[in-house]
């Protein structure tokens, strides 16, 4: 089979689905759920140590930092301060400067606060750091943050755990029809058929957590993921064939055995 | 007796007071609470102590240490 693999910020992957470790029961349940997903790169958040608590087992001795791309995350901070602050720590705590920007608004929402987005996202590119950022479903926005130098643009489907799925296809494919960093969705994805459709809209990669760590059977959905990422940009691939409001028969009329007129 | 001789130094660690001898680096301090180096990012007083430097780093009183890890997240 042909290569199919993306880029960003001059990394090279093959599984264009990143996952989440959050909200999972057990680190055993992440790391099953996980590694059914086939994901090459794990969203991760930077928290205090429990000093009450040292020898606690910790999220790298379930997923190790050798076998996957920790992608540390701006989850909780509300300013751009906040942000490069942690983001910072993250860098010293893991090694390198790719990272996952969120600036959040207040619930119910948690819509993409877009101002102090673009604030952390400069100030976070003046330190070095290569910055995939969660956004709006604005076209405008996209573009401007991607002049500014962010590596990949990720607009929400929809609400943060909403699992409402990709609610603006229209916008989405707006998006990715102008940009020239990959483009993901990130945020909304509910069930295997809206992360095949994200896929069918052209989307290079999907990034998603709850739709997985909230099923059910966390590995169950993280294999059915896996799959429809991939079924969903081969048909992107292949091309879909054109709507049409009237029928066209799939048999051919030639050949009908009849009965003779008598 | 001086109260650093008697107590030790007195620090912040993620918000709470904590008592560590005397002369103590970054190093001894994980050391004292039981954590692995490669596990965790320290900062003190809001600036990035990069771990090549955790054995030279000499805590002083009131010192504000934040020491972070990862942990699951979306």
């Amino acid at each position: 089979m042909e290569d199919d693999s993306w880029e960003v910020a001059g990394r090279r992957f093959n599984s264009r689905l990143i996952v989440g470790t959050g909200r999972y029961k057990s680190l055993e349940e992440t790391r099953d759920s996980i590694d059914a997903s086939g994901a090459e790169i794990v969203t991760v958040a930077l928290r205090r140590v429990n000093l009450n608590d040292p020898s606690a087992p910790m999220l790298q001795d379930f997923v190790p930092q050798d076998r996957y791309t920790y992608l540390p995350n701006t989850a909780g901070c509300f300013t751009a301060q906040d942000a490069v602050r942690t983001l910072r720590l993250a860098r010293e705590a893991g090694g390198w400067n790719l990272v996952k920007l969120e600036v959040l608004g207040p619930p119910p929402f948690l819509y993409p606060d877009m101002a102090a987005t673009f604030e952390a996202a400069a100030a976070l590119i003046a330190d070095g750091f290569e910055v995939m950022v969660y956004c709006a479903d604005d076209p405008v926005a996209a573009k401007r943050l991607e002049e500014m130098g962010c590596v990949a643009i990720m607009p929400l489907g929809a609400p943060i755990g909403s699992g409402m799925g990709v609610v603006n296809p229209y916008m989405i494919r707006a998006i990715k029809a102008a940009a020239r960093v990959p483009v993901l969705v990130d945020a909304g994805i509910g069930t295997a058929s809206e992360a095949a459709f994200a896929m069918e809209l052209g989307c290079d990669a999907v990034l998603l957590n709850s739709a997985i760590a909230h099923a059910s059977d966390p590995v169950r959905m993280a294999g059915a993921m896996k799959h429809a990422v991939m079924a969903g940009r081969a048909a992107f691939l292949a091309g879909r064939m054109p709507r049409d409001y009237k029928a066209d028969a799939s048999s051919p009329m030639t050949g009908m055995i009849r009965q003779s007129a008598t | 007796m001086s109260d650093i001789q008697s107590h030790g130094l007195t620090l912040t660690v993620n918000g709470e007071a904590r008592h560590v001898p005397p002369g103590s680096s970054v190093t001894d301090l994980l050391a004292l609470i039981g954590l692995a180096e490669r596990k965790v990012a320290v900062e003190r007083n809001m600036e990035i102590v990069p771990r090549s430097e955790y054995a030279t780093t000499q805590l002083a009183p009131g010192d504000a240490i934040e020491i972070v890890h990862f942990i699951g997240g979306g």
